[in-house]
């Protein structure tokens, strides 16, 4: 018998409270993003663990689709860091102040 | 009273499981180093992967590791070390006062909201799947198949999506990080 899927889900719910908390509070670029992945690991977690209880490999496709999306949003995301890095020599978001109104 | 219930290997994975996401997610948040930081989001991917294997995930489990750990981690570490930002950002002083106070009071709130909110509900509602025949999903080979099954007939046009989708990204990779050079017949600036 394994443990109660509650215990999971209260796993995946710090998780993603530490990922929220990094996202918010560090500034460089990079680890926003590792923050990012933090959080998509956590609502990965709580999918694998409802396909668990309710017995649908439905949970586990959505993981699927998650992982792909996140791959495709760090290839991207990690592009536009470079880019940027170019022309400011420097990763930190509080020097992105162009728009400012 | 709980853990008398349930098998003690099962509570095992649980807490080495625990360890290691909770470790590796707080390394991420504390590490200065970039590079220090992204060798702690492996041990937490790991754990990640851990706590699919222990839950019928098992292919799942295999893609963690290689698609996140193996691609993903490893693209943050060549963009780290591309760049040469490998030196410590300063964590201390704030920009925005407050900002961390601000932001731990909101991350608890949310926090604490949603775990009040799945254990005033029974955490798990619904009803079992039909497609499975309301038995558990079956682990290793099985596991495969049964995603394999699904992936090829029911999410056939999500699927084809996806690969529309990677190549968009990588495309759209390759032209930003490029460098710009002037084209020819254009005078350079």
């Amino acid at each position: 018998m394994n443990v109660p899927a509650a215990w999971y889900l209260v796993l995946a719910a710090l998780l993603f409270g530490i990922g929220a908390f990094g996202f918010l509070t560090r500034r460089s670029a990079i680890i926003m993003f590792m923050c990012i992945e933090l959080m998509l690991n956590a609502v990965n977690l709580t999918f694998v663990t409802f396909a668990r209880s309710l017995s649908d490999i439905g949970g586990q496709i959505s993981v699927f689709f998650v992982m792909v999306v996140a791959a495709a949003e760090v290839t991207v995301g990690l592009g536009i860091v470079v880019a940027i890095f170019r022309r400011r020599a420097s990763t930190s978001v509080d020097e992105l102040t162009e728009m400012k109104g | 009273m709980i853990a008398i219930a349930y098998a003690w290997p099962a509570i095992g994975v649980f807490v080495v499981a625990t360890l290691l996401i909770l470790g590796g997610a707080v390394g991420v948040l504390i590490y200065k180093n970039p590079v220090h930081a992204a060798l702690s989001l492996i041990l937490c991917l790991f754990g990640v992967a851990l706590a699919f294997l222990a839950q019928q995930a098992d292919f799942l489990a295999a893609v963690e590791i290689i698609v996140y750990a193996g691609a993903i981690v490893v693209l943050f570490l060549f963009v780290i070390m591309f760049l040469g930002v490998d030196r410590t950002e300063a964590l201390e002083g704030e920009p925005l006062v407050g900002q961390r106070t601000f932001a731990a009071i909101a991350v608890t709130l949310v926090v604490a909201g949603v775990v009040f909110l799945m254990a005033s509900s029974h955490w798990v509602t619904g009803v079992p799947s039909v497609s499975t025949g309301g038995t558990p999903l079956s682990a290793g080979a099985g596991n495969v198949r049964q995603i394999g099954t699904s992936l090829y007939t029911t999410y056939l046009i999500a699927f084809e999506v996806t690969a529309a989708l990677l190549i968009i990204s990588v495309v759209g990779a390759v032209n930003l990080a490029r460098k710009e050079r002037p084209r020819v017949g254009e005078s350079a600036q």
